[in-house]
């Protein structure tokens, strides 16, 4: 059993975190849009009927709304699917929760490609790229359940507007109980001298298998988890960098706006050396079991492994 | 209301019609229609309808009003200088580099300002999560509402509006400035929205209809609307764009276009006629 490492989605942690939450906060408050199952915020709307609203099928209502709220004083968690969250209501997170600053959380579940059988309608490949624009915005994407319950806590901790990103299909559990998530800060999650992967989302352990089939080819591969987009940790990418001499980004992610792109502003400006950026290569999503879509858009562990060697031969040339 | 504190709020709006026309003038750009045919609401909210105090701008139990019509920033401003909030001679800084009075509203540099609007068909989703958070806390907080009929043509404000019923807002009051025009034309000819009372009846509201220019008629409303309990109240004040500039009245032309120095003096000169009338 220990060899099997427990796997949970991060929807489900941030359900459970938001009523853990409710429990020492009351002025945390729910919103969904008729999607309170999938994003698991029906546990928080049975224990705090009073503190939940279901909005109906209106985004952009819900996202005003909770601007209203949290210009009272609330702390609301604005909960839908990425694709909706982001895409459908952006206006309204940029003009409310972003333009006036306001303490609004948005819990943005079924994140990438792994939301598979629903198809490109519903695979937010462009949300971490919009939100990350918007200026104050705080942009996580937490790999595993404990990071996500972390990060629901240290939202609210946090004042102004924060992007959660969590996933619709479980994920193993990476973390042990004493892990600390701070915002801005990556933590490595593996020592290495020859490349760093940095990873977010439900790519930590993709890249943590890429790091072992690495070591049995005698390269030495480190590995960082990047939860926070936004602020990114310069100092990490940086330090990573100089460190190691190249890089890669993993990402469930359209490989423009994100996370890779976020890595090589800083390389590109501080400390240029190679990148290579594992993500979905400017297309949309298609149907099909999150398994299949993953290898089919090259987001697996052999994919990070053959690019950890692109990066590790450019930097040599 | 006496006739004598009709007279009074009516020097008030005469008041703010003539700042709206000189930080228009002063700025070069911004929207004189539509700030000077709400100028009669805003001046019965902030002056007999809401409980607030300028001195004490964040008070948790104060009244909360939202433009939804962020363009109408020049008559907010001027109500919230008439009202203490912000210095009077500020007003000429509008839409200026540094000032704090941006093109349109935003509640982080202007204390007064509730919520940030500009882009059409937020405000009320925001004043929903006002008066819903006013309930939770059981405080005694009014919403206040101005939206516009061109701006009902954006889908969000239907969205909002059943929200505001769903869960029973009766602390929520929105006008709808029912001045007929917008950017393109007339509300007729670009997107009609004729019968406005009969839609949001339709969408389970209290609706009252009344001239937006009369004091009185105004105060009336907001007192319906306190009175009655369960659901929202919307009134749909009827409104003449550029009210009390007669070269700007129902002009689709003023809707976002400053007056000339010569023109300002005509309309500075009519204002300040009317208002000697009601010394």
């Amino acid at each position: 059993m220990a060899d099997v490492p427990q796997k949970i989605a991060t929807r489900a942690a941030y359900g459970k975190a938001l009523v853990r939450l409710g429990e020492i906060n009351r002025d945390v408050v729910v919103l969904d849009a008729d999607l309170s199952k999938s994003t698991r915020t029906d546990a928080f709307a049975k224990k705090f009927p009073e503190r939940f609203f279901d909005m109906g099928i209106a985004e952009a209502d819900m996202m005003g709304t909770a601007a209203g709220l949290a210009a009272s004083g609330k702390i609301p968690f604005a909960s839908s699917f990425a694709i909706f969250a982001s895409g459908r209501a952006y206006d309204q997170v940029r003009q409310t929760a972003g333009y006036c600053r306001l303490n609004v959380k948005i819990g943005a579940s079924h994140g990438g490609i792994t939301v598979g059988e629903d198809g490109a309608s519903h695979q937010s490949i462009e949300d971490v790229a919009l939100m990350r624009v918007i200026p104050g915005m705080t942009v996580i994407v937490p790999a595993d359940a404990i990071e996500t319950e972390q990060a629901v806590f240290a939202a609210a901790r946090h004042e102004g507007p924060v992007y959660i990103r969590t996933g619709r299909s479980a994920v193993p559990i990476v973390f042990d109980e004493g892990y600390k998530f701070e915002i801005g800060k990556a933590a490595t999650v593996c020592e290495g001298n020859d490349v760093t992967i940095i990873a977010c989302g439900v790519m930590l352990s993709a890249s943590l298998e890429a790091a072992d089939i690495l070591c049995g080819q005698g390269v030495s591969a480190r590995v960082l988890n990047m939860a926070t987009i936004k602020p990114i940790d310069v100092e990490a990418v940086v330090k990573a960098a100089e460190e190691t001499g190249a890089l890669v980004t993993a990402e469930e992610h359209s490989i423009i706006g994100g996370l890779g792109s976020a890595v090589s502003e800083v390389v590109g400006e501080m400390c240029p050396v190679p990148v290579e950026r594992i993500g979905v290569r400017d297309v949309f999503g298609q149907s099909g079991t999150p398994d299949e879509l993953m290898k089919v858009y090259s987001l697996t562990a052999d994919d990070i492994v053959r690019a950890a060697v692109r990066a590790i031969e450019r930097n040599g040339t | 209301m006496t006739q004598e504190e009709a007279k009074k709020l009516q020097r008030i709006a005469q008041n703010i019609r003539l700042s709206v026309v000189k930080s228009i003038t002063a700025a070069g750009s911004g929207h004189p229609g539509g700030s000077l045919s709400v100028a009669d609401i805003l001046t019965t909210l902030y002056f007999k309808v809401m409980r607030i105090d300028s001195k004490d701008p964040t008070w948790p139990d104060r009244d909360r009003f939202v433009m939804s019509k962020g363009h109408a920033a020049p008559a907010l401003y001027a109500t919230l200088a008439e009202a203490g909030y912000i210095p009077k001679e500020e007003l000429i800084t509008l839409r200026k580099l540094g000032s704090r009075l941006q093109g349109h509203p935003s509640m982080r540099q202007v204390p007064g300002v509730e919520m940030s609007t500009g882009s059409l068909g937020q405000g009320l989703s925001a004043a929903n999560g006002m008066a819903i958070a006013a309930k939770l806390d059981n405080r005694p907080t009014r919403v206040y509402v101005i939206i516009g009929d061109g701006e009902s043509q954006e889908g969000q404000i239907w969205e909002a509006s059943m929200t505001s019923v769903h869960r029973k807002l009766d602390n929520l009051m929105v006008f709808l400035d029912y001045n007929g025009l917008q950017i393109d034309g007339t509300i007729v000819d670009v997107k009609s929205f004729t019968n406005p009372a009969a839609r949001w009846e339709a969408f389970g509201w209290h609706v009252l209809e009344i001239d937006g220019h009369d004091i009185e008629a105004i105060y009336d409303a907001c007192e319906e609307a306190r009175a009655t309990k369960g659901r929202p109240t919307l009134v749909v004040a009827h409104t003449v764009k550029g009210k009390g500039v007669p070269f700007m009245e129902n002009i689709v032309d003023w809707h976002g276009k400053a007056p000339s120095g010569e023109q300002a003096e005509e309309a500075i000169g009519h204002i300040e006629a009317v208002l000697g009338s009601l010394m």
